[in-house]
């Protein structure tokens, strides 16, 4: 099964990263972009019996490696397809 | 007495640590592979500068995985004096040693210049010969530096005075320009409740001979010395 899981800083944090990609969107004449996140993502395989057991081990893994508590927060999201059909 | 200087896969200031304490302090001094498990019987712990573990994921993350970390961790809990120096700092604030985290810096530069930063604690193995509310001209060289904590933890530092290091000017004033990286409260430093480990984003191990621009940070391994020959912050091993 694959879980992905979306990092991004926490609202609260300043994203000098993504303010500057959103300055380059304007100066591209994207005026109507108001901000910009960057983040990270990473797709896990993981042998699991059921959509909640791989949701349960991203958050696992999320919370103890993936994303840092302190400046991050994360989001998942389970196929329950084969990896191999998730590839487009 | 002993420093043992850890080296990580990536880590890059592991012999300008080493130089600092053998040939300019006159002190025993032994790089630890982070593969290692013993500390050697080192009195003082340095964690160096550089890009451990290729800065993957996110700068000091995957270090705390290195099995040395658990022999460091050891010490550090038994009262051991720690210094982690910029990625050093980055591995114990990720290790959970010191709290917060970093983010890149502000302006998104790679700042490398000499900057002041200002002790403000003397009671910690590593600040603890130095005339307090020094500033000292030492070299930053870092992209993320940028000190985050939340407003409590930042508070709870302040209130235990545990903000060792401060950017300021070369007055001695802590002014928003002084603070190369967008650090809360210019804040270079810190260190935990027990004040053994220490952290700071600046090279103090870059600034120990007059020749190379400025000897202010030698004062950082001085203090270590005095620290164990007093027995002050000795390990209970």
């Amino acid at each position: 099964m694959r879980a992905r899981v979306f990092v991004t800083l926490k609202q609260s944090v300043f994203d000098p990263q993504g303010t500057t990609v959103a300055e380059a969107l304007h100066t591209l004449g994207y005026s109507n972009v108001r901000d910009v996140r960057q983040g990270k993502y990473f797709e896990l395989d993981i042998d699991a019996s059921s959509p909640e057991e791989a949701r349960r081990v991203a958050a696992e893994a999320a919370d103890k490696l993936l994303a840092n508590p302190v400046i991050e927060s994360y989001r998942i999201e389970v196929d329950a397809a084969a990896p191999a059909e998730m590839v487009r | 007495m002993k420093f043992a200087i850890v080296v990580f896969p990536g880590s890059n200031c592991d012999h300008d640590a080493h130089y600092a304490a053998e040939h300019v302090l006159g002190q025993d001094a032994e790089l630890i592979w982070h593969k290692d498990t013993s500390l050697r019987g080192a009195d003082v712990v340095v964690l160096p500068g550089g890009f451990a573990h290729g800065d993957y994921l996110r700068t000091g993350a995957i270090a705390r995985f290195s099995p040395i970390m658990q022999e460091v961790r050891r010490f550090a809990d038994a009262g051991g004096p720690v210094l982690g120096i910029c990625n050093g700092f980055q591995v114990l604030l990720e290790a959970g040693m010191l709290p917060g985290a970093m983010l890149r810096n502000a302006s998104l530069h790679f700042h490398c210049e000499h900057v002041y930063v200002k002790v403000e604690q003397t009671d910690t193995p590593f600040t603890l010969a130095c005339p307090p509310g020094r500033a000292l001209k030492i070299p930053v060289a870092h992209g993320e530096g940028n000190y985050y904590a939340e407003p409590d933890v930042i508070a709870r530092l302040e209130k235990n005075r545990q903000v060792v290091f401060r950017y300021v000017d070369a007055s001695g004033q802590r002014t928003a320009a002084a603070n190369p990286n967008g650090s809360l409260n210019n804040i270079a430093g810190i260190c935990n409740e027990g004040r053994n480990v220490v952290g700071l984003m600046p090279h103090p191990e870059r600034a120990c001979e007059l020749a190379i621009g400025s000897a202010d940070g030698l004062i950082l391994f001085e203090s270590a010395l005095k620290a164990v020959t007093e027995r002050a912050f000795a390990t209970s091993r």
